[in-house]
């Protein structure tokens, strides 16, 4: 069944990734900002003009120059960059590492705080403790990733300069790795002093993203969590001398976690589009850094294959989602 | 397999927090020999000679850190010899020659040659090859090595030629290496002749560079420096503030005031080649000359330097600033608000029946460009004249100009960090440029002759002529030169460079 499923899904994503590629394509020569008249010489001629088009493919019409890229990104040559000179796939392959860790810790952090509160919440309800979480977790949810992190960097890098602003690693750190995962490959291989300088320059953006989704975590969890308390097997728990902590913990959590499950899914992917912003706040070098300059360069290879990156995260995400729930689900799993 | 015992396990982890958690310690630059540099943009390309990077003027420092030009260039845009000692035309400008250095190695320890040289202008006159300018460096041909001396012919004079070889893209690049590893291989490695070597990139978080023991020129002050790329102007702040970077650059004005003040900082901002403009584009209402010179006559320059640049800029009446070499300070055009409503009126306009026109800019590319554009048009609205203003990302600006599509007015920045008016007024001005806005017979028939002029005296004064022109026909709106921020440790010393590149080798020192 599941994996019936999986099929299903994976064909859909690429039918998904296809139309994304047409859109991005046909959307990136529609809008204003020609990447040629960006890097045209002052004395440059009609002639150099048209030289410098051909030079990067951009003279043959639309369809002609689809049907040369799309050839390519179906081979893995998402072709080269105009502003970096070399293949996207190999800038792709070595900035998606940093994204990655990054946004695993800041969604770990965000289920850990926000489980925390959501049970905090739940254990002091109906109490004045309760009307403080909600007030904090209130403003949690309508502060946004990047007013976090300015904020952060006024009090953890300003203020009390107790952790790297910028940055992944302290440049003269940065040898020795035989991966682009910087955190894994320095935990695996013992580094320890390595894997701290690298945890200290991520604790900043890492907070700035994980902050909002711990809200949306501690309040959806809390939700749940109080309607499970009321329910009769807690209830039944409670008649047999169970204490309050594991009543939630035990009885009430296990029932709970699906929707905020589901839900945390599909903010996970709100969270890597955050990293955008807040990499570009920390100079953190990942896919949303990136990003920004390819944008800002019209920089067409590279935003091509960037958009095609963030939109198979967001499908793999989805899907992995989708099935964590219906293996935790037994009338999911079994239809 | 190796066991972990719980004892390990704890004593990693107790040790992985106490690093964590240790207070950061600030050493100065100038003791640890390491400088750290917060710098304001990433670097795309170690190619500076080909693709958009060559000609992006903010990352030069970077680029004449590694590598070396032709001609080099001091910080008040007096040029100096570099990896060439001595060069010129003959008597009648049909021939170049160049004296190449001497003792001179490139990173990799292989001897730098004429040979470079000579495979570096021919491979930037390539129009295939990806340089930007490639036009310049085709106008010399047929070179010819004797010992250390290049000799060449002019195919097509151009005054600049070796101006350009202290600009953008005029770096010399090794031509044994880069014809081994190819581009993508002088990416992953890139080697120059330059004071320092390339240690460690990553890109959009830093590059790390080890003095070059060898430099012709001596080992640089600093035995590491780091450019860490910050594009966000809080984070810049924060980066200096904490102590974490030594040297800074381009934060906010406020903010340079703000940490001038601060005890172990100190700051300069001083006028560099850059300035800020309001292109004019002909047609419709602009082409009268009354409404043109009341757009400039209307425009408080001072008031908009004191007020919103507190003070940092130089209000300009030409497009040349006055380090450049055409500067002429006879050329005025003075405020006067009173002279711009009776030119307004002379064509029937007046605060009650305005002239209506749309004016575009940027927000946030340069120091508060939207809000001087605010300003200019407030200005404008007392003699008579409305504009609407239409907010445009860079890439626009390119795309409009390129095809003459700008709006009447649009605001944005020039540089010319050569000095030369050709860099300046030449190409914003002269239709054939595709970076001109004003397209008209009578003032092409003035650059034109001046574009090529051989007699130097001549063709500066030609310039010049052409700018007082053009301020009389009011085809431009020049507002400001821009004044760079640097904020730095007190424990070091930094030079301002005019043309806005702080090269850490030549411009930073121990103080």
């Amino acid at each position: 069944m599941l994996v019936a499923v999986v099929v299903n899904r994976m064909a859909m994503a690429l039918l998904t990734l296809a139309g994304m590629a047409v859109v991005v394509f046909v959307l990136l020569r529609v809008v204003p900002g020609d990447p040629i008249a960006m890097m045209i010489s002052p004395g440059a001629s009609a002639a150099d003009i048209a030289a410098l088009k051909a030079h990067y493919g951009l003279d043959a019409p639309l369809f002609t120059q689809f049907w040369i890229w799309i050839k390519g990104v179906v081979t893995g040559d998402f072709g080269t960059s105009i502003t970096l000179h070399v293949y996207v796939t190999d800038v792709l392959a070595s900035r998606l590492p940093a994204t990655i860790e990054l946004a695993i810790l800041a969604l770990t952090v965000a289920v850990l705080s926000g489980g925390a509160v959501a049970v905090t919440g739940t254990l002091v309800r109906r109490t004045a403790g309760e009307a403080v979480i909600d007030g904090l977790n209130s403003v949690m949810l309508a502060v946004p990733d990047f007013i976090w992190a300015l904020a952060l960097v006024l009090l953890f890098a300003v203020a009390m300069p107790v952790l790297p602003l910028t940055g992944r690693i302290d440049p003269a750190l940065a040898e020795g790795f035989a991966t682009r995962f910087y955190m894994i490959e320095s935990l695996v291989t013992g580094r320890f002093a390595v894997a701290a300088n690298i945890l200290k320059h991520m604790a900043l953006p890492t907070l700035a993203l994980a902050l909002p989704l711990a809200a949306v975590i501690a309040r959806l969890l809390k939700q749940s969590l109080q309607e499970a308390m009321v329910q009769d097997y807690v209830l039944l728990a409670r008649i047999k001398g169970f204490g309050e902590l594991r009543l939630v913990l035990q009885e009430a959590l296990r029932n709970a976690v699906g929707p905020t499950l589901a839900l945390t899914g599909v903010q996970f992917t709100f969270l890597i589009g955050g990293t955008v912003i807040v990499e570009r706040i920390f100079a953190y070098p990942g896919i949303g850094n990136l990003a920004i300059d390819a944008v800002i360069n019209r920089d067409f290879p590279l935003i091509q294959g960037l958009v095609l990156l963030f939109g198979l995260i967001f499908i793999l995400i989805n899907i992995g989602v989708d099935l964590t729930v219906a293996m935790l689900n037994p009338k999911l799993r079994h239809g | 397999m190796r066991n972990v015992t719980r004892r390990q396990a704890l004593a990693a982890g107790g040790g992985l927090l106490s690093t964590l958690l240790a207070p950061r310690r600030f050493a100065s630059a100038a003791a640890a020999g390491t400088l750290n540099i917060a710098y304001n943009v990433n670097l795309p390309s170690f190619d500076p000679d080909a693709g958009p990077s060559s000609v992006n003027p903010t990352i030069q420092a970077i680029y004449r850190s590694v590598f070396d030009q032709y001609i080099g260039q001091k910080p008040n845009l007096a040029f100096e010899p570099g990896l060439l000692t001595g060069w010129g035309w003959n008597e009648d400008k049909t021939k170049v020659w160049m004296d190449v250095r001497q003792n001179v190695v490139w990173h990799d320890g292989t001897p730098f040659t004429p040979e470079d040289v000579v495979w570096t202008i021919q491979r930037e006159g390539d129009p295939k090859g990806g340089n930007m300018v490639s036009f310049v460096w085709a106008s010399i041909g047929n070179l010819k090595i004797d010992g250390h001396r290049i000799t060449g012919d002019v195919l097509n004079y151009d005054p600049t030629i070796f101006k350009w070889m202290a600009f953008l893209a005029g770096y010399v690049l090794p031509k044994a290496y880069y014809e081994k590893v190819g581009p993508q291989g002088f990416e992953k490695a890139p080697i120059g002749t330059g004071p320092y070597m390339v240690d460690a990139y990553e890109g959009n978080a830093y590059l790390r560079l080890k003095a070059n023991p060898k430099y012709w020129g001596g080992k640089p002050a600093f035995e590491t420096v780091v450019f860490k790329f910050v594009p966000d102007a809080t984070s810049r702040v924060a980066e200096i503030e904490s102590g974490s970077s030594d040297v800074t650059l381009e934060v906010p004005y406020e903010e340079f005031d703000r940490l001038k003040g601060k005890a172990g900082l100190k700051g300069v901002c001083t006028p560099i080649s850059d300035i800020g403009m309001i292109f004019i584009t002909n047609g419709g209402v602009m082409d009268d000359k009354n409404v043109r010179l009341a757009m400039c006559h209307a425009v408080d320059k001072q008031a908009i330097i004191k007020r919103l640049l507190r003070g940092y800029g130089v209000a300009i009446d030409t497009l040349e600033a006055p380090e450049y070499e055409a500067y002429d300070p006879s050329i005025k055009v003075p405020y006067d608000p009173a002279l711009a409503a009776k030119l307004l009126a002379a064509s029937g306009y007046s605060k009650e029946k305005p002239v209506k026109f749309t004016i575009q800019t940027t927000r946030g590319y340069k120091p508060k460009d939207y809000e001087m554009i605010q300003a200019v048009v407030g200005m404008w609205r007392n003699v008579g004249i409305d504009a609407q203003i239409e907010v445009y990302e860079v890439a626009k600006h390119f795309e409009l100009r390129m095809s003459h599509k700008l709006a009447p007015a649009a605001y944005y920045n020039w540089g010319n960090a050569i000095g030369d008016p050709t860099c300046s007024t030449g190409f914003a001005m002269f239709s054939k440029s595709p970076h001109s806005a004003w397209h008209s017979d009578d003032l092409d028939a003035k650059i034109g002759p001046v574009w090529a002029e051989k007699d130097e005296k001549k063709r500066i004064q030609g310039w010049k002529d052409v700018d007082r022109y053009i301020a009389e026909q009011g085809y431009v709106l020049p507002v400001l030169q821009y004044a760079q921020p640097i904020v730095y440790k007190s424990d070091l010393v930094v030079t301002p460079n005019v043309s806005g590149a702080l090269q850490p080798a030549s411009l930073v020192a121990k103080a």
